[in-house]
């Protein structure tokens, strides 16, 4: 530990008066120079604390008691501003929403200082009262040495040999086998995680003369009751109003048009209608209002120009024509629902839709 | 002179009880002087750790109240606006927490900001880590590990802020249920196992629940463990400094320095989550209402962290194939896999890239400044143009909104933006690293510009020019430069063609690596003399001695002289690196 200078000690050189506000002089500490040492007893180890030591407060006589009395300010508003926060949670009840905030405000602020007077405080004292010591540390290669690579191969060759994994290869390969089950068991006990999906994405509950519900209400609907062109109200298939697993793909958008503006051509898919005006009532339309991307809601519509849209990631379908795409990532029209009006005239499903409504999935073909 | 401290015999008797049956002194007492070197950029990574801390604390007491069941219950508890309502028992104990329960609001809100601020310093820790080269031999692992904990913290947070079970994370949860039905073969498959059958069930706030509270934050302690552990052994890098070199460490020991510096920038971290959760609402679940399949309101944004991803959805224009009778939803899968594939997956691969690009073998401890590795910077700004511009995409309504632009407008400007951007960027990070390369080349032959100008006697006017003191001339001459590898063509010492080069990979090989060792040579000896006009030396030219490249223009280097053995170029101020 030949290396070791300290720059200023009070045995050494006095410091020459420092300028107020400049920083204190840095000491540089050096740490054993190769760690020989060290690597022999078998640590990668660093410095020689024993043979070595730092500069303390008395070395840098200069503005300590000030520091320290700014340090003890600090945390004793920390203590204060705690005890507050013990005070602000006994005292302020909470139980309503101006008193849960302002117990908020309170407990918040408390412990704010208190963590920010603690904060400042252990800073303070590192930065203005510890001399600033600089320390020079040396590296050592990652990388073994020679010997204890090679010693370590040939351990593990000697092993090895002992065990006979090498030699009897009967053994070896049954041990595999007899792990591959014990690997595949945690993905096969998750199989009851969830039923398969079967067909369940293909239908919704929407079945012939099932009533639409105004959501919200609950309530059937006439034509004559949704009068207004222009209107968009929401619909949820009756007897599952209240049934989120359903209403996920059964959601439907009703929405009423002009004379002459809805003018759905008719679509198909093979041979099956996925769109027509023959499922439309006294010009109103019915949409699936589950975006036909990802599965949000189609909340907005905008009068004027007919468009859906999917707040989620603007997929834009232009209702007058049968919800086709206009913009955005939604690949394929929102499923029309065939709609009519029973015998007591309301509005009614024809049938479930022609299509699976929502998100693509690979099965859907 | 320490002052002689008179220990309590409390404390030096359990020490040394502890020492008899541990033998603990000998590694601590060189822990307590561990060197940690000191640069405000080394603080980043620790404010991911603190934050991790602080979400330890504050999970724990959130978890002490919150109900993980959508069993529906009516709620009647102090937010009367939502008295009478029908709601899954997780949205209603988190109201409970928020209005019935003391400190409840306040530990939600610091456990929220937490989380956004881990994300935050997660990332902006790993930026600075690429961008000065710290990734390389030997902390490729611990970068590695880094991304995973990064990608663990992607799913952390999506699962943190479902659990309420409230309308705007029951959307974001209904996209994620979407995506996954997008997956080709198993994604259905996935979406009924991982929700216990169709979109919402019963199941997936307890799941869901289970692997934010155990399962994921198990493994980023253990991670985050290793990450640390790793980091000590193999001791911090340092910034090229005076006195810093590859095989030492400077900085300041543990105790008490370091220890006194972490636990203020703990307190700290902690109390700007306090002062964040006390003055700014953040998720204010009552607001929202409980989850409806039925209802969405506009602006709906994920936190940041998966701004990305949303981005990504919104930007796709609506692509889908037929597949054999299959559904290959592209307008989901790709959005879901290429971007967060394209930044981390590529960032997991760059080291091994550079490595090979440079045939660099050698380990480094001096971190680089991001200018003297242009191709390293450029890429690195060429992925953050890439992941901001579909980042903010994710936000595309409300800029729309705010500065009164045409929604499909800004979503074309990202479709273009996506692509160009990056090239760009790219394009014009490169020139800015060489300039201010340059711009240090000048100041190592010229010195510095003091201002003052002098007359001679002869009447001419001069600046004066003082040359560099220590400390700077130790920083500009910190940087290195990748050796070129032989091109194409070229003979080995033998007369016989140089195997690197050959074939696409040897030829792809070449062409990265002369974009690794693109630099601006400084004349040797040139510096600090201020005098002579400078000649502007080619960019392209390499190692292998600054006179001997001083003639060479681009295009014909003498690839086949230079010794592939000596990776490094080193200034020749500095001692060759040594190594056995």
């Amino acid at each position: 530990m030949s290396d070791i200078e300290e720059v200023e000690g009070p045995g050494g050189p006095v410091p020459p008066p420092r300028v107020i506000g400049t920083p204190p002089p840095t000491p540089r500490l050096l740490g054993s120079g190769d760690g020989a040492e060290d690597v022999a007893a078998g640590h990668g180890t660093e410095v020689e604390p024993a043979e070595e030591r730092m500069p303390d407060v008395s070395d840098f006589p200069s503005h300590a008691n000030n520091a320290e009395k700014i340090v003890a300010a600090c945390f004793l508003i920390a203590f204060i501003a705690g005890c507050g926060f013990i005070a602000a949670y006994i005292g302020l009840e909470v139980g309503s929403v101006d008193a849960a905030f302002r117990s908020n405000l309170a407990l918040g602020l408390a412990l704010s200082v208190a963590l920010l007077g603690l904060g400042f405080g252990a800073l303070i004292w590192v930065r203005q009262l510890m001399p600033d010591v600089e320390v020079v540390e040396q590296r050592h290669e990652m990388r073994s040495s020679d010997a204890d690579r090679a010693a370590f191969a040939e351990y593990f060759a000697e092993g090895t040999g002992a065990s006979q994994f090498v030699k009897r290869p009967m053994i070896r390969r049954t041990l595999m086998l007899a792990t591959l089950p014990l690997v595949a068991i945690p993905i096969v006990v998750l199989r009851d995680l969830g039923p398969l999906p079967g067909t369940s994405l293909r239908h919704t509950v929407w079945s012939p003369g099932r009533r639409l519900l105004v959501y919200g209400t609950n309530t059937p609907v006439t034509p004559a009751q949704f009068s207004a062109p222009g209107g968009m109200i929401t619909i949820v298939p009756d007897g599952y109003q209240d049934d989120p697993d359903q209403l996920t793909k059964a959601a439907v958008i009703l929405i009423k048009f002009r004379p002459g503006e809805l003018n759905i051509p008719t679509r198909t898919n093979g041979s099956t209608v996925i769109g027509t005006m023959n499922w439309t009532v006294d010009n109103i339309v019915a949409y699936s209002k589950i975006c036909t991307h990802v599965g949000c809601p189609v909340a907005l519509y905008e009068q004027t120009t007919h468009h859906i849209l999917c707040p989620c990631h603007q997929s834009t379908f232009d209702a007058a024509t049968g919800a086709t795409v206009i913009f955005g990532p939604a690949p394929r029209p929102l499923p029309q629902l065939p709609m009519t009006v029973d015998a007591q005239g309301y509005l009614v499903a024809k049938s479930d839709f022609t299509q699976p409504v929502g998100p693509s999935f690979w099965e859907r073909g | 002179m320490s002052d002689n401290i008179d220990f309590p015999k409390a404390l030096t008797g359990t020490g040394s009880w502890l020492d008899d049956r541990f033998h603990g002194a000998r590694g601590l007492r060189v822990f307590l002087r561990k060197v940690f070197p000191d640069h405000w950029s080394f603080l980043l990574g620790e404010i991911a750790l603190w934050s991790f801390v602080i979400l330890l604390l504050t999970g724990t007491f959130l978890s002490f109240f919150f109900v993980p069941s959508t069993a529906e219950v009516v709620y009647h508890g102090s937010y009367v606006k939502l008295d009478g309502l029908r709601m899954s028992e997780a949205y209603a104990s988190t109201l409970n927490i928020s209005f019935d329960v003391r400190a409840g609001l306040l530990m939600r809100q610091i456990h929220h900001w937490a989380a956004d601020l881990f994300m935050a310093a997660l990332t902006i820790h790993m930026l600075r880590v690429f961008f000065t080269g710290a990734y390389r031999k030997p902390r490729e692992v611990n970068w590695l590990i880094g991304i995973a904990l990064f990608s663990l913290g992607l799913v952390e947070g999506l699962f943190g802020y479902s659990l309420p079970d409230d309308q705007l994370s029951g959307a974001g949860l209904r996209i994620f249920e979407g995506v996954l039905q997008g997956i080709p073969i198993v994604g259905t498959y996935l979406a009924f196992f991982l929700f216990g059958g169709p979109f919402p069930g019963n199941y997936i706030v307890p799941r869901m629940y289970i692997i934010h509270v155990l399962l994921i934050p198990g493994l980023i302690l253990a991670l985050i463990t290793a990450h640390l552990f790793i980091m000590v052994h193999q001791k911090h890098t340092q910034m090229p400094a005076l006195g810093n070199t590859e095989k030492n460490v400077v900085g300041q020991p543990f105790f008490p320095y370091f220890m006194a510096k972490g636990g203020a920038w703990f307190f700290f971290i902690f109390g700007a989550c306090a002062v964040l959760a006390t003055f700014a609402t953040i998720n204010p679940i009552w607001l929202y209402g409980p989850y409806t399949p039925v209802a969405i309101s506009s602006a709906s944004q994920p936190d940041w962290y998966m701004g990305i991803l949303e981005g990504s959805l919104r930007i796709m224009p609506a692509w889908e194939i037929n597949f054999l009778g299959h559904t290959l939803s592209l307008s989901v899968l790709i959005p879901f896999i290429v971007p967060l594939t394209v930044v981390l997956g590529g960032a997991a691969f760059w080291p091994f890239f550079e490595r090979w690009a440079t045939g660099d073998k050698s380990w480094h401890n001096i971190n680089d400044r991001p200018r003297n590795a242009p191709i390293r910077t450029a890429t690195g700004i060429a992925a953050v143009t890439f992941y901001g511009v579909l980042w903010a995409e994710g936000a595309n309504d409300v800029i729309a909104d705010k500065l009164q632009i045409p929604l499909y407008t800004i979503t074309w400007i990202a479709r273009v933006m996506v692509f160009v951007g990056p090239v760009v960027a790219f394009i014009v990070t490169r020139r800015i690293c060489l300039g201010l390369q340059r711009k240090d080349k000048n100041l190592l032959e010229h010195g510095l510009e003091t201002g003052i100008i002098r007359q001679l006697p002869q009447g001419e006017f001069i600046e004066v020019h003082r040359p560099l003191d220590e400390e700077e001339l130790a920083l500009l001459e910190a940087k290195k430069v990748p050796a070129l590898l032989p091109g194409p063509g070229s003979a080995d010492e033998n007369g016989l063609p140089a195997p690197q080069g050959r074939g696409v990979m040897g030829r792809a090989r070449v062409i990265a690596n002369r974009g690794f060792a693109e630099t601006i040579v400084v004349e040797a000896d040139g510096h600090g003399n201020g005098h002579g006009p400078a000649e502007e030396h080619a960019v392209g030219a390499g190692p292998a001695g600054a006179e001997e490249q001083a003639e060479i223009g681009p295009g014909e280097l003498p690839e086949s002289s230079i010794p592939h053995t000596d990776p490094l170029l080193w200034h020749p101020h500095q001692e060759p690196p040594d190594e056995s």
